[in-house]
């Protein structure tokens, strides 16, 4: 395969200014990690610590194998709301006992656990990436159930959780409780739902009422042990396959139990053996743009990402403004779509058309590398048919069935974001740099459309225009989507699957591409491929 | 009369089995082995041309077997056989048996070996031919004034010793009239308590001796020659572990001496073949004659070497009634050699012997450098023999640079999977007190093995080797991963710790956390300072690695939950800590434990008996040795698992207290009565 040659001038004034910008981002992106791994705060974690207990992350660390990776998935979830960064569970794509599964792990420390509307959505997405990449699930379960003064909130919806298990299970995809304490009420549900459950003698209490409930409800008398302790179902229940005698026993069970599972991937191995990039991932910090205005050549970020620099690219001079190519990613194939100068014009629309198909006919996952302002507008442009053509990208994309990974590396504006499988169109994972900028529309332009409209309105009704009230809004409108487009608020909203360093895109595509072997990989075949 | 020896059986085992098969194919002659059924997989069987199993697992079964070994020769068309040291090479009766069923013994006449055999005959043989000798009078029954005047002829300092047995029981120093009595009394009590004969005598007491043993050749032909002596006074309970040719302190009248006497000894038994006259050896060099050892030493390695003689070789010529050859008549000697051997017993631990795997030997070769293994890689080690492994021998133009030399190569040595006495070997041969030949058999008694015998590695290097078993360890996990294996090892996109091992390093954990970012890789060992070394390269089985400018290269062999970690700085030995505890597989409580495997020979406790702490209540036999298993704390016992005659592991459990009186310790006290190998 050709190799890319890099022109970046590591000494140019753009490169560390970009680089200055990235790493004040990358620091404000530890800065919010450390939120979500700090918990409840340092007085429920020592109170955690005094029961003897792990921490959600201990306890995740002694469950995967030694030395193995693990992409932490929805780090910031609920960020920018009322609830915890990190919405008081973890959940990541982890190696158990040499099988790759989700993990799904309360965080007791949080508010005992209890899981408020960002949890539910959190945990729902956990269990759609363990669906759509056939991953088995291991719930690490310790929660006192819904935060019920937002059950309001997340009640119904929340009932996802207990009928995606069973669909898991259905579709032949092992899942597993392991309970380390409470586990009540509809929480109870999850070892119930899951294929082998594992609870900790003397900790785990898993009933649907407690002795008040039950009190109340029909006058008996009862205590936590004979209602849901981890001997009681262990030994009279049935609930639980596995006692355990304590914490780290449970996690030794647990991965006794994938060991047993008999796990095989659909997917095919690496199809090549595993080359580094020929240059320093380092060096994207000062390549992807600070202001996002000015846009970055992606064969500069591949160069730094794919294997071995190696990159054949496809109609390199048609429809220019957007790179498409093959590549591989820790062996794996990779159909590369990647935007360049922002803008999707009519050829770009149908040169990703085209190359959809041709993965789609080669059962090749494809990685979009999304940095666009959206389909180009104006007069003719809409004569030449840019809707048509927009439309035959977003249908290929929209029924595509290789696996999609998408990357927003900056900007992501309006139909854009759809074409290059954005969230909705349910790539198997999204994954931003911290600069990343998603909304309709960019701030600027957004509320400068804002603007004309209330000048138009204005006029047709012959009031007068306040210029000094539209300025002024015109900010607070702009400062509102910058805010509301930035990639924390997007990674609070669970927009995408989590913030990452730039330096580690090549390790969490070589993760997610692994992951997403897991499930079988195969394209939509049907028409041939239509030449557009 | 010339019998040409045509096929030798070799009636031994281990290392000196080896010797003897090596000098047979250099000498063109066929050799057969026998073994026993714990030594099917030794060196030495393969070594030999043929191979006779003597079924079983004992001496008692196997090496000590005349009539099997005869019978072996017999079957295998063998028409001579070579004893070795130890097991029959000094058995009268054996050399008779194998003369009576036509076989070629390479060793002296049964008479010599009968007459040597006799400590008491023996010495008044020597006495009479003028070789100094240390006179015992018998004072068991004596009265207080001839007990004084036997004392008096004697001269103070004096050494009141039993008859019966050793290991120094029923033995007493006496400097000076007043004490003598009762110290006669109590070695007289000792010795009837411990061998049921209260036989005491009184003899002189070298103050400061050296051990100097001479090495005698004789043939058929009227040649009686002195190979010159040996030193061999750096001892452990009556073990020499450091052996040299010459002494430092024999200068050549004194060596003339030496030969004199020890060719007279020999002389006088109408001796024939190797032998070693041993003596006792004052400060002011009066030497007095000990014993004659009627076979091959263990030691005869510095001799060969200094003299550049094969001693085995001269045995088969001389037993085939060819005439010593001219360069063994006409002796030179060349240089320093100096030997050590090396056991698997724990210094530290009373030189407690140690039973096991050797997962890895391997010694690098150097130029003067000479190893005598009976182990390999994978050998295993089984209690019912000597502990020793190998010896290694140095021969170098001066004692200096021999003693330098060996250290130097016992200090690369890699010696995995079983405890040795290594460490101890090398702070002997560095000691100042070694190097000034200060050698006499106290040396072990004023320099404490305790402390001799300590790692060689300090604590921090200990943690730098366990910090490369970490990094070598997720070399090897990841290498063996199934999935991911090419992502970064232990990568986090959300890190909330370092990645940790943990190992147990002599009896202490220690903690290491590591974060590897390409070569760039924070460590934390036993929670210190975190710290950024550099990684330049990392397998399973090699780490180089630069701390704080530091370039070391770590080799690493892992062997289940063992890891050993070689480096510039020593090796270590780790274990790991599993991550997971089996939770089955705790202590019983209260009960006492098998400190080593060994067979059973006494029980002295029952079920229901109050002890009190140090209560012996089990003697164990391993390799050898009694060991006394003494309760650790006052109780009462509630069960004994065990019987005499029974065969028991290391770690099994042997006697159990009441559960309301549980000693607080479950470490058993352990007692070691040595005997002399």
């Amino acid at each position: 395969m050709p190799v890319l040659t890099s022109h970046t001038d590591t000494a140019a004034e753009q490169y560390q200014t970009n680089r200055r910008a990235a790493l004040d981002l990358i620091e404000e992106l530890d800065a919010q990690l450390a939120l979500a791994r700090a918990g409840g705060g340092p007085n429920y974690v020592q109170r955690h610590r005094d029961r003897g207990k792990l921490l959600v992350r201990e306890r995740i660390e002694l469950l995967v194998d030694q030395d193995s990776p693990f992409l932490e998935l929805s780090p910031l979830a609920g960020w920018g709301s009322r609830f915890t960064v990190g919405a008081s569970v973890v959940t990541g794509i982890g190696v158990v006992s040499d099988v790759e599964c989700v993990l799904i792990a309360n965080d007791p420390t949080v508010r005992g656990g209890t899981s408020n509307p960002y949890t539910w959505a959190k945990i729902i997405r956990a269990l759609e990436i363990a669906r759509h990449n056939r991953l088995p699930v291991i719930n690490l379960v310790e929660s006192g159930g819904a935060d019920l003064p937002t059950q309001a909130e997340a009640f119904i919806p929340g009932g996802a959780l207990f009928r995606d298990l069973t669909r898991l299970s259905a579709a032949g995809v092992p899942t597993v409780a392991l309970v380390f304490g409470n586990s009540t009420a509809g929480g109870a549900y999850v070892p119930g739902m899951c294929d082998y459950s594992v609870m900790v003698r003397e900790r785990a209490k898993v009933f649907l009422g407690g002795p008040p409930l039950v009190r109340m409800a029909t006058g008996e008398v009862s205590t936590d042990e004979e209602l849901g302790g981890a001997e009681m179902h262990s030994r009279v229940s049935g609930l639980s396959d596995y006692l355990a005698t304590d914490e780290a026993d449970a996690l030794r069970l647990g991965r006794q139990i994938m060991a047993s599972i008999n796990w095989r991937k659909l997917g095919p191995g690496a199809a090549r053996a595993v080359v580094a990039p020929r240059y320093d991932p380092e060096e994207l910090l000062g390549i992807a743009s600070a202001g996002l205005r000015v846009p970055f050549s992606p064969r500069e970020m591949l160069a730094r990402v794919v294997d071995g620099s190696e990159f054949d690219e496809y109609k390199p001079l048609y429809g220019t403004s957007l790179v498409t190519g093959w590549a591989h990613v820790h062996g794996y194939p990779v159909g590369v779509l990647a935007n360049a100068n922002g803008v999707i014009f009519p050829e770009e629309a149908k040169k990703a058309a085209e190359f959809i198909m041709l993965a789609n006919q080669v059962d090749v996952p494809l990685l979009f590398l999304q940095n666009t302002t959206g389909y180009i507008v104006g007069k003719v442009y809409e004569q030449a048919g840019m809707i048509k053509d927009g439309a035959k990208m977003i249908n290929a994309v929209a029924n595509s069935t290789v696996p999609h990974i998408t990357l927003l590396m900056g900007a992501s504006y309006g139909a854009g974001n759809y074409g290059m499988s954005g969230r909705a169109f349910q790539p198997r994972f999204v994954f931003s740099w911290p600069s990343a900028k998603t909304a309709v529309m960019g701030p600027q332009q957004l509320a400068g459309v804002l603007s004309i409209v209330a000048r138009e309105a204005a006029a047709g009704a012959g009031r007068p225009f306040d210029e000094e009230e539209d300025e002024r809004r015109r900010q607070a409108v702009e400062d509102q989507i910058d805010s509301e487009s930035a990639a924390f608020f997007m990674s609070g909203k669970i927009y995408d699957d989590g913030i990452i360093d730039p330096r580690d895109t090549r390790t969490v595509l070589g993760i997610a591409l692994s992951a997403a072997h897991s499930n079988e990989v195969r394209g939509r075949r049907g028409f041939g491929v239509f030449r557009m | 009369m010339n019998t040409a020896i045509g096929t030798l059986l070799v009636a031994n085992r281990g290392e000196i089995a080896r010797r003897v098969i090596r000098t047979c194919r250099l000498m063109g002659i066929r050799t057969v082995a026998v073994f026993s059924d714990p030594d099917e997989d030794a060196p030495f069987v393969a070594d030999a041309d043929e191979a006779i199993r003597l079924p079983g697992a004992t001496p008692a079964e196997t090496y000590l077997r005349a009539d099997l070994i005869i019978e072996a020769a017999r079957a295998s068309g063998a028409d001579a056989v070579h004893p070795g040291y130890g097991f029959l090479s000094e058995d009268a009766g054996f050399a008779r048996a194998c003369a009576d069923n036509g076989l070629t013994l390479v060793g002296p006449p049964a008479e010599a070996i009968e007459l040597m055999g006799d400590k008491l005959r023996s010495k008044e043989l020597m006495a009479d031919i003028g070789v100094p000798v240390l006179r015992g009078v018998e004072v068991t029954r004596a009265t207080t004034a001839e007990l004084a005047d036997a004392a008096e002829r004697i001269g103070f300092p004096l050494l009141i010793k039993a008859s019966a047995g050793g290991g120094g029981r029923g033995m007493r120093v006496v400097r000076s009239q007043e004490t003598l009595a009762d110290a006669v009394a109590g070695a007289r009590r000792e010795a009837g308590a411990a061998f049921g004969r209260d036989t005491v005598f009184l003899e002189r007491y070298v103050e400061a001796p050296r051990h100097i043993e001479v090495q005698v050749f004789a043939d058929d032909h009227g040649n009686v020659v002195s190979l010159f002596e040996r030193e061999c006074s750096i001892q452990r309970r009556h073990q020499k572990i450091v052996e040299e040719c010459p002494s430092p302190v024999v200068d050549e009248p004194l060596r003339a001496r030496l030969g004199e006497a020890a060719v007279a000894a020999a002389r006088a038994v109408d001796y024939r073949g190797a032998g070693t006259v041993e003596f006792v050896m004052a400060p002011d060099g009066d030497f007095y004659f000990l014993e004659m050892n009627t076979r091959l030493q263990v030691e005869h390695p510095v001799t060969e070497e200094v003299t550049g003689l094969d001693l085995v070789r001269l045995q088969i010529l001389v037993a085939e009634g060819h005439p010593l050859p001219e360069e063994a008549v006409r002796p030179g000697m060349q240089g320093h050699a100096i030997e050590v051997r090396l056991y698997a017993e724990d210094p530290l631990r009373g030189f407690l012997p140690v039973t096991g795997q050797v997962e890895r030997f391997h010694v690098e070769p150097l130029p003067g450098l000479r190893v005598e293994a009976g182990i390999r890689s994978g050998s295993a080690v089984s209690p019912h023999y000597d502990p020793m492994l190998a010896k290694l021998v140095c021969h170098a133009p001066s004692r200096g640079e021999a003693a330098r030399r060996l250290a130097a190569a016992l200090r690369r040595m890699r010696v995995d999977g079983i405890v040795t006495n290594r460490d101890l070997l090398v702070r002997i041969l560095e000691h100042p007190g070694f190097l000034a030949g200060e050698t006499d058999t106290h040396f072990l008694e004023r320099h404490d093995p305790r402390v001799l015998g300590a790692s060689l590695v300090p604590p921090e290097s200990a943690g730098l080797h366990a910090l490369a078993a970490a990094l070598a360890g997720q070399a090897g996990q990841r290498s063996a991963a199934r999935v991911l294996a090419t992502i970064p090892s232990g990568w986090r996109n959300n890190r909330s710790s370092l990645n940790e091992t943990a190992y147990e390093v002599e009896e202490r954990v220690i903690r290491v956390g590591y974060q590897l970012t390409g070569r760039e890789v924070v460590a934390q060992i036993d929670g210190g300072p975190r710290q950024a070394v550099l990684l330049h390269s990392c397998t399973p089985r090699l780490v180089d690695l630069e701390v704080a400018g530091a370039r070391r290269r770590y080799e690493v062999l892992a062997v289940g939950e063992r890891v050993y970690v070689h480096s510039a700085l020593g090796g270590s030995t780790l274990k790991a800590i599993d991550r997971f505890p089996d939770p089955d597989v705790a202590d019983t409580r209260g009960s006492l434990i098998a400190p080593m495997p060994g067979t059973v020979q006494r029980v002295l406790v029952e079920p229901g008996q109050p002890v009190a702490a140090g209560t012996p209540m089990v003697v164990l036999e391993a390799m050898k040795m009694e060991h006394t298993v003494s309760s650790p704390a006052d109780g009462r016992i509630a069960q004994v698992l065990v019987a005499p005659g029974q065969q028991v592991e290391g770690g099994g459990v042997l006697v159990v207290f009441a559960e309301d009186e549980t000693p607080a310790d479950g470490e058993a006290e352990l007692d070691t009565a040595g005997s002399s190998l």
